[in-house]
């Protein structure tokens, strides 16, 4: 009777956060997914989906340019930043002040570091366009990229790289063979923690473009200002965001059983 | 041989090095320049506080402090609303069973894998659906802030919990206690770094944020730090008063984290 009076008020404790959740993130993403399939005057209606895939309001084809800019950032990020997590992991293993420094940047406000940016583009005469947005978009998610990287590098038991060695594996089979193989939860969680924010992002985009590009994120803002008022369109915008980072997400549990990488900050 | 390892050794450092450099070098840019009492990146005045004399300036800083004590009122209370609120539910969510766990920790993932725009929207569309139950203002973006900080404060301290012994609950009830009490002597002592940590990070987490607050903040012309550096900044060019803003903010952040991590890996040292 006493162990079964603990269990109850002990989950009690968890009610009130679940309803808070209830309210909070579930409710709000049901009138989201409502409002999808409302018109103005609230009436039921297909006309919002058929709209934005018929791309009248060039919805589509911004989510079409925000993934190629999003994928080219991404990729950049990889690049850049695979060999940063990997020299770290080998040569700094224990040097923890010299991994925060590749972090700490994600910390200082994203606006302070894009605005700074711009102002030294166009000190330097730069053309604001795709190749100041990217940069900033590198400069922006790199750290990103580099923390789950580094996680799992570091995680790595040395003693796989060692039996790899002693089974006559070169440098370079050992790291295709047993290092990159094995940090691939590093690797896709990297994809979504720099892919899912880039492509959905505004303000860096407008800041670093003069408002000549513009991003998914940059489109879904729009619809829901008060000047535009498409609550409907701009609905639809958010559930197919939903449904990428769904996806993405899906495909990090895929490939890692880890749940402490998935979960990394 | 010994000498290819060395060759690779200072490539990878020089890589390394490259890249911090890279990463830090806006932010050195503007510190520099923040002497220049200019914004065009150039010692034409010489060497001057003239930026840092434009913070005393009340004309010029009147928005700022405003949306400095905003964004200190926000983040105080949505950190210690979500720390609270984490604290105790991660303790209750530790009770449930396993399907019900699992449904709740699905849901808890949400706002933090969730893009961040959409996040914004559907608070500022159900806000405004139940405008008369939230009133515009600090109630909207100190909600909307615990709605995206606790998740991380409970996955910060459930780690810890799931370590714990459950005979240690136990055994002080054993020994007389009652569950409230057992819950405050004895596990709230050992998740006690969990939960300094979910706070810290709904701290910054909140103090950082654009987005959401961007959104929710309404029409009552509540501006915290972010939103007032993108109506500001952003129209205008970046003026000197901006150089100096945001190079205290670099020193400042950059002193604060590199103090507590290193004192972190001392700590770590010794144990």
């Amino acid at each position: 009777m006493k162990k079964f009076k603990f269990r109850f008020s002990r989950r009690a404790f968890a009610y009130p956060y679940m309803i808070f959740l209830l309210l909070f993130v579930v409710v709000p993403l049901v009138i989201i997914l409502i409002n999808a399939f409302l018109d103005d005057a609230n009436k039921f209606t297909f006309q919002n989906f058929a709209e934005f895939f018929s791309d009248a309001g060039g919805g589509l084809t911004v989510l079409g340019n925000s993934l190629i800019i999003g994928l080219v950032t991404t990729l950049i990020c990889l690049v850049i930043g695979y060999p940063c997590a990997y020299f770290l992991a080998k040569y700094h293993a224990s040097n923890r002040v010299l991994v925060l420094l590749f972090i700490l940047p994600m910390w200082v406000n994203f606006l302070i570091r894009t605005l700074s940016t711009k102002a030294i583009f166009m000190a330097l005469d730069v053309q604001l366009g795709m190749g100041t947005v990217l940069f900033g978009m590198v400069y922006n998610y790199l750290p990103y990229m580099i923390l789950p990287l580094h996680t799992t590098l570091v995680s790595i038991d040395h003693s796989y790289i060692e039996a790899a060695e002693d089974l006559g594996a070169d440098k370079m089979t050992v790291f295709l063979k047993t290092v990159l193989p094995l940090s691939l939860p590093g690797i896709v969680s990297g994809i979504t923690m720099t892919f899912i924010p880039a492509i959905s992002t505004f303000a860096i985009s407008e800041i670093l473009s003069s408002s000549k590009i513009f991003l998914f994120g940059d489109a879904i803002n729009m619809h829901f200002s008060k000047t535009t008022n498409s609550f409907g369109v701009g609905s639809v915008m958010s559930l197919v965001m939903l449904v990428l980072v769904v996806v993405a997400n899906v495909i990090v549990n895929l490939t890692s059983k880890d749940e402490e990488v998935t979960s990394v900050l | 041989m010994k000498k290819r390892n060395l060759a690779a050794r200072i490539c990878a450092e020089g890589y390394l090095g490259l890249v911090l450099a890279l990463l830090y070098l806006p932010i050195f840019l503007i510190i520099v320049f923040s002497f220049s009492g200019t914004s065009r990146f150039s010692f034409t005045n010489g060497f001057t506080f003239d930026s840092y004399k434009t913070l005393f300036d009340p004309e010029q800083n009147a928005g700022l402090l405003d949306a400095l004590k905003n964004t200190a009122i926000l983040a105080v209370s949505a950190s210690v609303i979500s720390t609270v609120l984490g604290a105790f539910s991660t303790i209750g969510i530790y009770a449930l069973g396993r399907k019900t766990k699992k449904l709740v920790l699905t849901v808890n993932q949400l706002p933090m894998i969730n893009s961040e725009v959409v996040m914004a929207v559907s608070l500022m569309v159900f806000f405004a659906a139940f405008s008369t139950i939230f009133p515009q203002g600090m109630t909207r973006l100190i909600i909307s802030h615990v709605a995206f900080c606790t998740p991380y404060v409970v996955l910060s301290i459930l780690p810890r919990l799931q370590r714990m012994d459950p005979n240690m609950y136990e055994a002080a009830l054993d020994l007389g206690a009652n569950p409230f009490a057992a819950m405050i002597k004895v596990v709230f002592p050992y998740i006690m770094p969990g939960i300094v940590s979910g706070f810290a990070m709904a701290f910054t987490l909140s103090l950082d944020d654009f987005i959401i607050t961007q959104f929710n903040k309404g029409d009552t012309g509540i501006e915290t730090l972010s939103t007032y550096i993108y109506e500001d900044a952003r129209v205008k060019s970046l003026e000197p008063f901006w150089f100096a803003v945001f190079s205290i903010f670099f020193v400042v952040m950059f002193t604060l984290l590199l103090l507590m991590n290193i004192k972190r890996t001392q700590k770590e040292v010794k144990k």
